[in-house]
């Protein structure tokens, strides 16, 4: 089989996954060496594929031949499909080739479990030595850890890549149970207690020790299946929260559940992926990691499921009026922050800016701010934008048409003359 | 009285201008620069650009603000139409008022040009992955049509990543480029410029890239405008993957040689410093 016809294969089976992010890499240029990590703290993306999502890593699978029988995965053991597997050869040339013409920012290297993880994990090993020691590879390479690989074997991959994630897939064990038989939620928590704790424990050396070697400089991220079960929103983002605060993760990625088989536990073929849920949690997971939100305070017992219809910023806001409108002029950096419209940079430069003068209404959309969704919420020098009228009823109409033209349109609601219709 | 003043393009000019307009105590009415004296019912004054000057100027918008002399350097490389015109406001008012109003991004003197410079950084942003090299036989060769003059920028970044290359990028709109040799690189005017046809191998990745890129996407997903959005379609003109079919198929005339006379050639003086 030729490299292209592999290519197809491997990277056919690698889709899925959603994490493709070079960000918070700190390798600069070396003497001798090829490339660096250090494009920008956001990372770079090298083209984005027609489904709209950035192209950052020759993201590929070393072979999708695999042990495993995970229900809702193309490359499980049952299903009849093309298996392929790269020599560490093919794929080294391959990274290094692409890298120099600047097709992408590093590699992402996953798997499926050949014969064992730990047999698999040292092929990946055997892969990443060669394009780091042999072919000096100074770009950003991202590595799977298999759930149930030795400690041992982690520890030799953390130091080829600059980050590692494990993927949780399925957001409850009862999930795991039906769905994954073979993966277990302690063989996945494990080795990420492990990444965890040997990437702080390589930063308190880096302090000491300039050379000491650094494992994972970049951290670990996860995935999670959003769809293929049936758990809430609610459960998702508190699993999220509980990842970020206890296992000090970068990322957690959500990926809408593309029914690939069919099988009595999955939802049916013909269902499309829940783009717009996907991208609910998304906008929560950015509230929970810059804007000092809590799961709780977006979602609870009696209200598990994000509303459609507006973003969970504006659906906290509607919840809690009484909290606006906020002074841009007086109000602290943590109460901008809480107001739909007043993002990390316009709340920074809203600091800044207040430091010279008095804020008024006009200068706040030059400041970034998006007044379309803002305008409800706050106040400069004492007034709002000028014959601005609103009930809460025109409140929610007018924050619904402002995001409209940005969200997802597969998801239009699409009406039949048969259902019942609705008024609202 | 009202004066155009007339200078030779380059950043130091422009700075010369601003040392004349204080020296002559007059505020221009206009900038005109190259072969176009733009006549008009305004006197003009040819400036001639004096090193001196212009490091004089530097250094007083440095010692009051090192911001505003970044936001002067980058802020000259911009599409901003009256460019000129917009930066000497800037330095007009910092000379005048002190730094303080640089804070405020909302100030109508800095708004326009805070503008054009974030458009010229965005621009930056987006080349350093929208980039195609091929190989031509050592040498990486891409070709890039920004609207900003993104090189300068851009080319720190290449530089560094690729030390031990040898490598040119062509900017067509701008008709300059960039070469790079591992030690130095150097950006030198290019009023016209082929590429080479690829060879066998070059021709390979290409398609190998092209095909990741129509396997990496999932059809059930697809949503051209997203990418439309985070992409516009300018840049893809400059795309490996966005290449019609003759872009994939080797020269075959040369037997996987680059024609000599398209080779790239690195100017004389790189490299004999």
């Amino acid at each position: 089989m030729d490299v292209l016809e592999k290519l197809t294969i491997l990277t056919d089976a690698a889709k899925y996954d959603a994490a493709c992010t070079s960000s918070g890499g700190t390798r600069t240029a070396k003497k001798g060496w090829i490339g660096n990590t250090s494009t920008a703290q956001a990372g770079c993306c090298h083209t984005f594929s027609a489904d709209g999502r950035c192209v950052t890593l020759l993201k590929v699978l070393l072979t999708n031949c695999c042990v495993y029988d995970c229900k809702y995965c193309v490359n499980r053991r049952s299903n009849e499909t093309k298996r392929a597997a790269f020599t560490p050869e093919e794929l080294a040339d391959l990274t290094i080739q692409f890298y120099r013409r600047n097709y992408i920012e590093g590699l992402f290297l996953s798997s499926g479990v050949f014969r064992s993880p730990d047999y698999t994990t040292e092929l990946m090993i055997r892969a990443l030595s060669l394009l780091r020691e042999q072919h000096r590879f100074n770009g950003y390479i991202h590595a799977k850890a298999i759930p149930g690989t030795s400690p041992e074997l982690v520890e030799r991959l953390g130091l080829l890549a600059d980050r590692l994630s494990v993927n949780i897939e399925l957001p409850s064990e009862a999930g795991l149970k039906s769905l994954a038989p073979d993966k277990t939620k302690r063989a996945i928590l494990a080795p990420m207690r492990q990444i965890q704790t040997r990437n702080r424990q390589s930063r308190e050396e880096l302090v000491k020790y300039r050379h000491a070697p650094r494992f994972a400089p970049a951290g670990q991220s996860t995935q999670l299946i959003v769809g293929a079960t049936q758990d809430t929103d609610f459960h998702i983002l508190r699993l999220t929260q509980g990842l970020y605060d206890r296992y000090s993760l970068k990322r957690v990625f959500y990926s809408a559940y593309v029914p690939v088989v069919e099988h009595a536990l999955l939802p049916a073929k013909d269902v499309k992926p829940p783009l717009l849920r996907e991208h609910r949690l998304y906008q929560a997971d950015w509230l929970l990691r810059f804007y000092g939100f809590r799961a709780e305070e977006l979602l609870d017992e009696r209200n598990q499921d994000f509303d459609t219809r507006v973003d969970p910023k504006c659906s906290w806001a509607l919840a809690h009026l009484n909290f606006f409108p906020v002074e841009v002029n007086t109000a602290a950096y943590e109460t901008l922050l809480r107001i739909p419209g007043v993002g990390v940079t316009s709340a920074r430069r809203i600091l800044s800016a207040r430091r010279v003068g008095p804020l008024h209404i006009d200068n706040l959309k030059k400041l970034g701010v998006v007044m379309k969704r803002a305008q409800y919420f706050l106040t400069a020098s004492g007034k709002m934008a000028e014959g601005l009228r609103f009930t809460p009823d025109s409140l929610l109409r007018g924050l619904i048409a402002a995001e409209q033209p940005l969200l997802p349109r597969q998801e239009a609601v699409q009406l039949s003359l048969f259902d019942p219709v609705e008024t609202a | 009285m009202d004066v155009i003043y007339h200078y030779d393009g380059s950043f130091d000019g422009f700075l010369s201008c601003v040392f004349d307009s204080y020296a002559h105590k007059e505020i221009p009415a206009g900038f005109s620069s190259g072969e176009d004296i733009v006549f008009s019912l305004f006197d003009s004054r040819t400036v001639p650009t004096d090193p001196e000057h212009a490091a004089r100027v530097l250094r007083k918008v440095s010692a009051l603000s090192p911001e505003a002399a970044v936001l002067l350097r980058k802020g000259f490389l911009t599409c901003l139409p009256d460019k000129e015109q917009h930066l000497f406001q800037v330095v007009a008012k910092l000379l005048r008022e002190g730094p303080g109003f640089l804070r405020n991004r909302s100030d109508g003197t800095l708004y326009p040009v805070i503008r054009a410079v974030q458009h010229l950084n965005g621009e930056v942003h987006l080349l350093k992955g929208f980039v195609r090299f091929s190989d031509l036989g050592g040498v990486l060769g891409g070709e890039i049509e920004p609207k900003n003059r993104v090189l300068p920028v851009l080319g720190g970044h290449f530089a560094a990543r690729f030390h031990n290359e040898r490598f040119f990028l062509y900017d067509r709109t701008h008709k300059e480029a960039l070469f790079h040799i591992p030690g130095q690189s150097v950006i030198r005017p290019l009023a016209a410029f082929q590429m080479a046809l690829p060879d066998e191998t070059e021709a390979r990745y290409r398609l190998l890239w092209k095909r990741f890129y129509d396997t990496i996407a999932i059809k059930e997903r697809e949503n051209s405008r997203l990418r439309m959005h985070n992409m516009p379609k300018r840049y893809w003109k400059t795309m490996t993957e966005f290449q019609g079919e003759a872009y994939f198929q080797p020269d075959s005339s040369t037997a996987g040689f680059p024609s000599p006379s398209l080779q790239p050639t690195l100017p004389p003086d790189l490299g004999a410093r």
